[in-house]
């Protein structure tokens, strides 16, 4: 046999591990969807949370409302956990878990239901996201201040190091940030210095020998958008960065220890409603960032579906996903190569680029004091960003086809089914878990048992140079519910409301449609008697606030005065808010798919605490809701009396204003023909009858 | 749109004065939304609101204490509110917060983020949190704040003016509150810059916030005990508090704002708030030269002194507009 020549290898690489974020509704429901995507060829799991689980509230929590089962699994306690897994190899398997504020709570869970069904914790291996900081900046699911998080991210760490060596205690998410519309530079940068922070607080609590180790469990989960080329040179440049910083900062030598781990899931920022099928051909060149370069490929990748802008996809549209990675893993020639960029001009100068641009970014973070003090910095300059994306999309300097180009096209046949091209989850769910939590804290459990298990917990949380993990696992195994363990920590730590970053935002850039929507906003609010007022609010659970805070921006420079109170309102606050704000018009953002429950209670608290009652359906002030809105939902919520509805088609925020502009004239006029809304205010204050 | 059989909009307005006389707190957003009315009639229908929650009707100065809570933007006022109001709710005390944040210059409008940072129970009737927009104005107040303090004082029993600023725009609020307390930011100097140049005047007290800082709080808390000695008023509290749980420093807190007000001669301290006010929107409605007209600012002091001291701002203004008729 000859030698292999240099350019190729001596045998194909393996492919990487194939995840789908998967889970919905009941425990058992996910597992049976776990099941049959198992054997559709996926090679490891990936585990969908719903918002209470992720935020640590009960399913009967008032929080929770609208939210149970919907973007993911509902897991209560360790029975919902092993009706999870159930029949699943847990010493084979490859589990990925989205879960950062309770991550320490579910990994407890998978620790317990492996114990109890006889699998050694030594043989695990899996993943939890575990990233508190990227919450703070992008993704809300947070549950405590920064400081007791980042104890339990550390905590977490320092005991699976040693406990469980094969897991991965937390993926570093830039993956999140680049939705929140960070540039590449800033993706890395605070990626890179939120491992950083991660790092130096575990310093603290493992030996110093454990250390290189603790280094080489790090991982991250990054993003990849369409512009392949350079997202796969980001990629080169992460790994270049976080080698030198294990070298450099920590005296890291093992190579093993310093090669950087990262999994994928690809944009979902980019994907759009219109024409949706072209999403396929985006995830298609996304999935290329990051397998193309053999020296930056991704260890494990999910890939999004196409209709991820019109709602939850269905198991069919998940599938279509894991055949785009099936074929490009075992179909193509990808694989059989050694790195095909090594030597490339224009790869080399486009991670050169990014280095010198990430590592300027990450000093202005340590002027802050790092991740940590950093968090408002980092959030107003991803809204900065994001609100440059949106500027130029708008303006048609950024293409996007079938969005702001080459708008016109055929009818779709992918949404013409009963349901629309999407799923829905069964609001019966809700109510069954409900029922499902009450009774297993009534009579599946020993009380005793759990009253000793959770006030243990509370006084670990008093010492400060506790690790939290050991009292957690003690809480799984005694039945504590995710609600009972995160309310007993927020006890202890206090809660916490993150930076909006809106405040701080630079002026959105003159163009015509502005300063014409501007001099009508004086017009109005001259007619009004005071400056036109808007509340934006984010009801529910979901913490995706990159565009309630655009839209916050935009009217702040449209001339508005904008009441924004940031995320997880419910809707007797919001109501509470616009009373006694006493704004002209409510707007309302929801993107995780409980909008059919929140957007009526919204209505109803806001008749209520004005007192309108007037029977007419239609609240006091008019209610416009922008959001993930399936057609046929949107219909529903026009007739339950809101008044106008933006979905993501809805690109240009500019002429939103405006049409929220003409409501707001058109309600002062119908409601007072005479003269200023003086006597409107007048009739919102009457005594109730 | 009908608004009742045949009442004109200053009837109604004066109902919803005597409702917040009658400590109907539900009556305070419509009051509010009036109040800010800067149109003709809404104008003349607030007149008639605040007649009904003046010293006159009132039969004596409005019963709720008035603090100013100021400083520099993150020193942590919202943070410090949060647990303010959670103290003064708990002894069953009614609270209203005017929240009141800057404007952008070029667009004119605002993003009011306060009200986010308050923690507070929306199910709690007892509480209101009004933000507002100073519209360009400086001084620190938005047009309608003393106006929207002086009808909220006849229904709550605290009511918070929260402005952003450091140097001198915490005069508007010092004028109105019957206490201020300026909050100060542990590790940075401004306040006692300001304070050792006299650009800002001595406030009631001072309070040092993130006092789990530990000793960049302790050195804050003494440079600032030391300015104060040696501007002659050793006697001003400077109070180190934590908002972060576990709290530190707010009972104490609650108490010396107490402690303040005990010791104040409302009455006197009001009714300087009101004249102070009526000149300030003298000049904003007339402008300098009204003022010149009537001899500059110090003579029209002088006048407003010698006026009624029941006298409510709107006839105040009315006195400085037709000087001759005096106070009616």
């Amino acid at each position: 046999m000859g030698e292999t020549p240099p350019h190729r290898l001596p045998e194909a690489d393996p492919p990487w591990v194939m995840r789908t974020y998967a889970g919905h509704s009941t425990a058992r429901d996910s597992n049976a969807l776990y099941r049959r995507n198992l054997a559709k060829g996926q090679t490891g799991l990936s585990i969908a949370f719903d918002l209470p689980t992720q935020t640590g509230y009960d399913p009967d929590h008032e929080l929770s409302r609208g939210e149970v089962g919907k973007t993911g699994v509902s897991i209560a306690h360790k029975g919902d956990m092993h009706d999870l897994l159930d029949g699943i190899p847990l010493d084979e398997m490859n589990t990925s878990m989205t879960i950062n504020a309770t991550a320490a709570w579910l990994l407890a869970l998978y620790l317990v239901t492996a114990e109890e069904n006889g699998v050694d914790r030594g043989t695990l291996q899996g993943t939890t996201q575990n990233d508190i900081i990227k919450e703070f900046l992008s993704r809300g699911t947070y549950a405590f201040p920064p400081g007791p998080s980042m104890r339990l991210i550390a905590d977490t760490i320092a005991f699976t190091v040693d406990e469980v060596p094969r897991w991965n205690p937390i993926n570093v998410c830039s993956y999140h940030l680049q939705e929140a519309g960070a540039t590449p530079v800033q993706e890395i940068a605070y990626a890179m210095s939120t491992a950083q922070a991660v790092l130096d607080a575990v310093r603290e609590r493992v030996e110093p020998d454990a250390f290189p180790r603790v280094f080489g469990r790090i991982s991250f989960f990054v993003n990849a958008g369409i512009r392949f080329l350079e997202e796969h040179a980001k990629l080169r440049a992460l790994a270049e960065l976080w080698e030198e910083l294990g070298r450099e900062r920590y005296g890291v030598t093992d190579e093993k220890y310093l090669r950087l781990r990262y999994g994928v899931q690809v944009n979902s920022l980019g994907l759009t409603e219109a024409q949706p099928e072209n999403n396929v051909i985006r995830i298609v060149l996304e999935a290329l960032a990051v397998t193309l370069g053999r020296d930056a490929r991704a260890r494990a990748i999910q890939l999004p579906a196409w209709n991820e802008a019109l709602g939850l996809p269905r198991p069919w549209d998940q599938q279509w996903s894991l055949r785009i990675q099936q074929i490009l893993a075992l179909e193509t020639d990808l694989l059989e190569y050694p790195d095909i960029f090594e030597g490339s001009k224009v790869m080399d100068g486009l991670v050169e680029e990014l280095v010198e641009g990430t590592k300027a970014e990450m000093a202005i973070v340590a002027e802050h004091g790092g991740a940590v003090e950093a968090v408002p910095y980092m959030k107003t300059q991803l809204v900065e960003s994001h609100r440059e994306r949106v500027g130029r999309i708008e303006r048609g300097e950024l293409k996007v086809v079938g969005q702001n180009v080459f708008t016109g096209a055929e009818p779709s046949p992918l949404q013409e089914g009963e349901d629309g091209g999407i799923m829905r989850v069964d609001p019966e769910v809700e109510r069954g878990q409900i029922e499902a939590v009450r009774r297993w804290r009534s009579s599946e459990r020993d009380p005793g048992a759990v009253a000793t298990a959770l006030e243990d917990l509370r006084s670990a949380a008093r010492g400060a140079s506790t690790n939290l993990m050991p009292a957690t696992i003690a809480c799984a195994h005694a039945g504590v519910t995710t609600g009972e363990w995160a309310g007993s920590l927020r006890d202890a730590f206090g809660e916490y409301r993150a930076p909006t970053g809106v405040s701080d935002a630079a002026p959105t850039s003159e163009d015509e449609s502005l300063v014409a929507l501007r001099e009508r906003v004086e017009e109005v609010s001259e007619t009004l008697g005071r400056r036109l007022k808007i509340l934006v609010g984010k009801p529910g659970l979901d913490g995706h606030s990159n565009g309630a805070e655009q839209i916050a921006v935009r009217a702040r420079d449209a001339g508005m005065d904008v009441v924004y109170e940031g995320i997880r309102l419910t809707p007797q606050r919001i109501a509470q808010a616009a009373v006694q704000e006493g704004v002209h018009v409510v707007g309302l953002s929801i993107l995780s798919g409980s909008h059919r429950e929140l957007i009526p209670d919204v209505l109803r608290s806001l008749r209520e605490a004005s007192g309108a009652g007037n029977g007419s359906g239609a609240p006091s002030v008019p209610v416009v809701v922008g959001g993930i809105i399936p057609e046929s939902d949107a219909r529903e919520l026009l007739a339950a009396g809101v008044a106008r509805i933006y979905t993501p088609k809805d690109f240009e925020i500019t002429r939103i204003m405006a049409d929220i502009v003409e409501l707001v004239a058109g309600c002062a006029a119908v409601s007072d023909v005479s003269a200023s809304g003086t006597l409107a205010s007048l009739a919102q204050g009457a005594p109730r009858q | 749109m009908s608004v009742g059989g045949g009442e004109t909009a200053e009837g109604l307005a004066a109902a919803l004065g005597r409702r917040l006389r009658e400590r109907d707190l539900a009556a305070a957003p419509a009051a509010l939304n009036l109040i800010e009315d800067r149109s003709l009639a809404g104008r003349a229908a607030a007149a008639a609101l605040l007649a009904e929650v003046s010293p006159a009707a009132l039969g004596g100065e409005a019963p709720a204490h008035l603090v100013g809570v100021t400083g520099p933007p993150g020193a942590g006022k919202s943070s410090l509110l949060s647990e303010l109001v959670s103290v003064w709710r708990a002894g069953g005390r009614t609270v209203a917060v005017l929240a009141v944040d800057p404007s952008s210059k070029r667009s004119g409008g605002s993003l009011l983020g306060d009200r986010a940072r308050i923690d507070h129970d929306p199910a709690d009737g007892g509480v209101l949190i009004r933000s507002t927009a100073t519209a360009g104005r400086l001084g620190g107040l938005a047009a309608p704040t003393r106006a929207a303090a002086q009808a909220l004082a006849s229904a709550f029993d605290v009511v918070v003016v929260e402005t952003v600023g450091v140097g001198q725009s915490e005069t508007e609020v010092e004028e109105l509150c019957d206490t201020v307390a300026v909050v100060v930011q542990p590790g940075s100097g401004d306040t006692l810059q300001f304070l050792k140049a006299g650009i800002m005047e001595v406030p009631d007290m001072l309070v040092v916030t993130k006092s789990d800082f530990g000793d960049v709080a302790r050195h804050a808390r003494r440079d600032l005990e030391g300015a104060l000695r040696s501007l002659g008023a050793g006697r001003t509290p400077v109070l180190a508090v934590s908002s972060l749980s576990p709290t530190q420093g707010i009972d104490e807190l609650v108490a010396g704002i107490d402690a303040h007000r005990a010791e104040l001669d409302v009455h006197s301290t009001r009714t300087r708030a009101r004249r102070l006010a009526a000149l300030s929107e003298f000049a904003a409605e007339r402008g300098e030269r009204g003022v010149r007209e009537l001899g500059g600012r110090r003579a029209a002091e002088r006048m407003l002194a010698e006026l009624d001291p029941a006298l409510e701002i709107p006839a105040l203004v009315a006195a400085l507009e037709s000087p001759g008729r005096g106070g009616r």
